[in-house]
């Protein structure tokens, strides 16, 4: 018998520690298996963000490297920079990317560091317990939003893959979603495009993954992977927001 | 010979660091260190090294952190406030045990104070300025030339403990101008390389961390951490001049420790027995050189640029073998060699 369907080699066989119908674990294979696809394995320095990703040194079997909070994109431009011929990726929550963190990702960006963003968007801080997020849509209540967020108060989600796009040094900004497995075909083949953009040295590659976080909104996982499709689509379109390749073309 | 060169105190950090084999700097400007970043923008591409003006202080030292963790020798600088903003990725370097060099050209404060020479950043490098249990070692130079040879030194030193050190100077030292004698260091043995990130290439993924949650694990950690700041004792260097017979014995370190070795010149040739110890490494602080100093001297007078940091220190080392005096100068003014001799003259009265 043949065998079709496998671990990828870059992630380590121990079971994750993230909630159940948690969306980061399925994030974390796809990135896995970009990294299998481009033989990436030995080459690669990945830089872990603070939040519930946090340990993911303990699921890649690559080197890799702890960023304070937010700090991720600076931290991993120093290792680019010091080893140009690494393959290097951030892998960032919306707390840590978009608050604490949005200088840092803004400037990376804009200089086109040659390096990976892997960008999770769960609308609320998952690792603190839920408080809210740049990312927390309009009415939605959180632990720190209790009567919904209000945007006259707190503002509206920040829509990082569209900010992202407008900046010079990025060669490829989407968003993508992976609550069904046409939306996960599509997200693998962005994943790969913000890869094949640090290969082929032409900018920063960003992917914004929506991701669900059952724990936190108090719901059920499948009822959260509903959520992400009839709530948090709408909010955040999905799409290709910028591609060098295809700009070069028009 | 050692090639001669004349230049400010801010250019002979930079010097330092290249000779030292330091391939890329991450910075933000502030007054009064900017000849450090345009030394290092002007030269780094030269020696096929990189030159990053990042966009703040904290994106800076987090580059310093992403660069050293893959083994080579990288440099950041700044001065007072920016040093405060580095504090959470130096806190992180020492504990991730991820070396590099820091250098803090430091400006009087608290707040945005002014760019007035001032020692007041005392207490922040050599308490470990962030938050934890952690140290770093601290480098005081007091002219051009040890701006130079401290600066490879630190170098030695972030190697050797893989731990973030500080070269701490201020205004003076960054802007006077002194022949220095250029002596770029012979190629350095290879230190231990098994934790550096390369990507793992024929052996294990390796990891760099300073998250422990597992029972026991931070307590361990943090055990190990303070081993190897008590190792650094033996790293301890300080200046001592003519305290053999001394009645009283001045302690300053960097920018005033000169004037106050102008002002014991002045006290000699009146008579007086004054003698001086100048710690050159504020962290480990020379304790047993203060200690042994107490055994023929009872009267110590600390001079700084402050209202009172390193003097917590010599008392600290003295306990109560020796009468301690202070004198400090807050930022705005900085003192003639003149007032620092009055002021000894008057410490040798009071004490006597
Ligand atoms: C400087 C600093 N501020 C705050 C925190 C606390 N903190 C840890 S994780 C986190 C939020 C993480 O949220 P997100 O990035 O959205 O990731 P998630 O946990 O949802 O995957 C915060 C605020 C910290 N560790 N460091
Ligand atoms: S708290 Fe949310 S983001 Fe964190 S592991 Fe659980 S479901 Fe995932």
């Amino acid at each position: 018998m043949k065998q079709v369907f496998k671990r990828p080699t870059s992630l380590i066989d121990v079971p994750f520690h993230f909630c159940p119908g948690c969306h980061h674990g399925i994030i974390h294979r796809l990135v896995a298996e970009a990294i299998d696809r481009y033989d990436l394995r030995e080459k690669t320095i990945g830089v872990a963000s603070v939040g519930c990703s946090v340990f993911m040194y303990d699921y890649f079997d690559t080197d890799v490297l702890e960023a304070p909070h937010g700090r991720a994109a600076a931290v991993a431009t120093g290792v680019k920079r010091a080893r140009p011929r690494n393959f290097v990726f951030t892998y960032q929550g919306d707390g840590d990317l978009a608050a604490i963190g949005t200088a840092e990702i803004m400037h990376a960006a804009n200089r086109g560091e040659r390096i990976t963003v892997v960008f999770v968007n769960n609308t609320t801080y998952g690792m603190t317990g839920g408080q809210m997020a740049p990312t927390t849509m309009p009415g939605q209540t959180t632990t720190t939003s209790p009567y919904g967020r209000s945007t006259e108060d707190a503002g509206y989600p920040i829509k990082m893959s569209e900010i992202m796009a407008q900046l010079g040094g990025v060669a490829y900004a989407a968003r993508v979603s992976v609550h069904d497995p046409k939306h996960l075909m599509k997200a693998k083949k962005a994943l790969n495009r913000a890869f094949e953009c640090q290969l082929n040295r032409e900018g920063l590659g960003f992917v914004e993954f929506l991701s669900a976080c059952p724990t936190n909104w108090k719901m059920s996982p499948l009822k959260a992977n509903r959520h992400v499709a009839d709530v948090m689509v709408p909010c955040f379109p999905l799409g290709v927001f910028k591609d060098a390749a295809s700009t070069e073309k028009d | 010979m050692a090639n001669r060169k004349l230049v400010n105190g801010n250019e002979a950090i930079a010097m330092g660091a290249i000779d030292a084999g330091c391939r890329l700097y991450f910075g933000y400007p502030i007054t009064p260190q900017n000849q450090i970043p345009e030394y290092m923008a002007a030269h780094l591409p030269k020696v096929g090294g990189v030159f990053l003006q990042a966009e703040s202080e904290i994106a800076s030292i987090n580059m310093v952190m992403g660069a050293a963790a893959t083994g080579v020798r990288v440099m950041t600088s700044s001065s007072s406030p920016g040093i405060s903003l580095k504090q959470e990725g130096i806190s992180y370097m020492a504990g991730s045990e991820i070396p590099g060099v820091i250098v803090n050209m430091s400006r009087s404060g608290p707040g945005l104070g002014g760019i007035d020479p001032s020692q007041g950043d005392y207490f922040q490098a050599t308490r470990g300025g962030g938050h934890g249990d952690y140290r770093t070692l601290v480098l005081a130079p007091h002219s051009v030339q040890e701006n130079y040879d401290l600066t490879i030194k630190a170098f030695d030193l972030a190697d050797r403990y893989r731990n973030p050190v500080v070269v701490l100077g201020d205004a003076i030292l960054g802007q006077i101008k002194e022949p220095v004698a250029l002596k770029p260091p012979k190629p350095r043995k290879e230190q231990d390389r098994e934790w550096v990130l390369t990507g793992c290439e024929g052996r294990k993924a390796r990891l760099l961390k300073s998250l422990y949650l597992s029972d026991g694990e931070l307590t361990k950690h943090n055990w190990r951490l303070y081993k190897k700041y008590q190792k650094m004792r033996k790293e301890v260097m300080f200046e001592s001049v003519r305290t053999e017979d001394a009645e009283v014995i001045v302690v300053a370190f960097g920018s005033v420790a000169r004037i106050a070795k102008t002002s014991l010149e002045m006290a000699r040739e009146k008579g007086m027995r004054v003698g001086l110890i100048r710690p050159i490494t504020l962290y480990p602080f020379p304790t047993e050189a203060l200690q042994k100093a107490a055994g023929f001297t009872k009267k110590f007078i600390v001079i700084e640029l402050n209202t009172g940091q390193m003097v917590e220190d010599v008392k600290l080392s003295l306990c109560d073998r020796a009468k301690v005096e202070f004198f400090g100068k807050p930022p705005g003014a900085i003192p003639t060699p003149d007032e620092l001799f009055k002021e000894i003259k008057k410490a040798l009265k009071r004490m006597s």
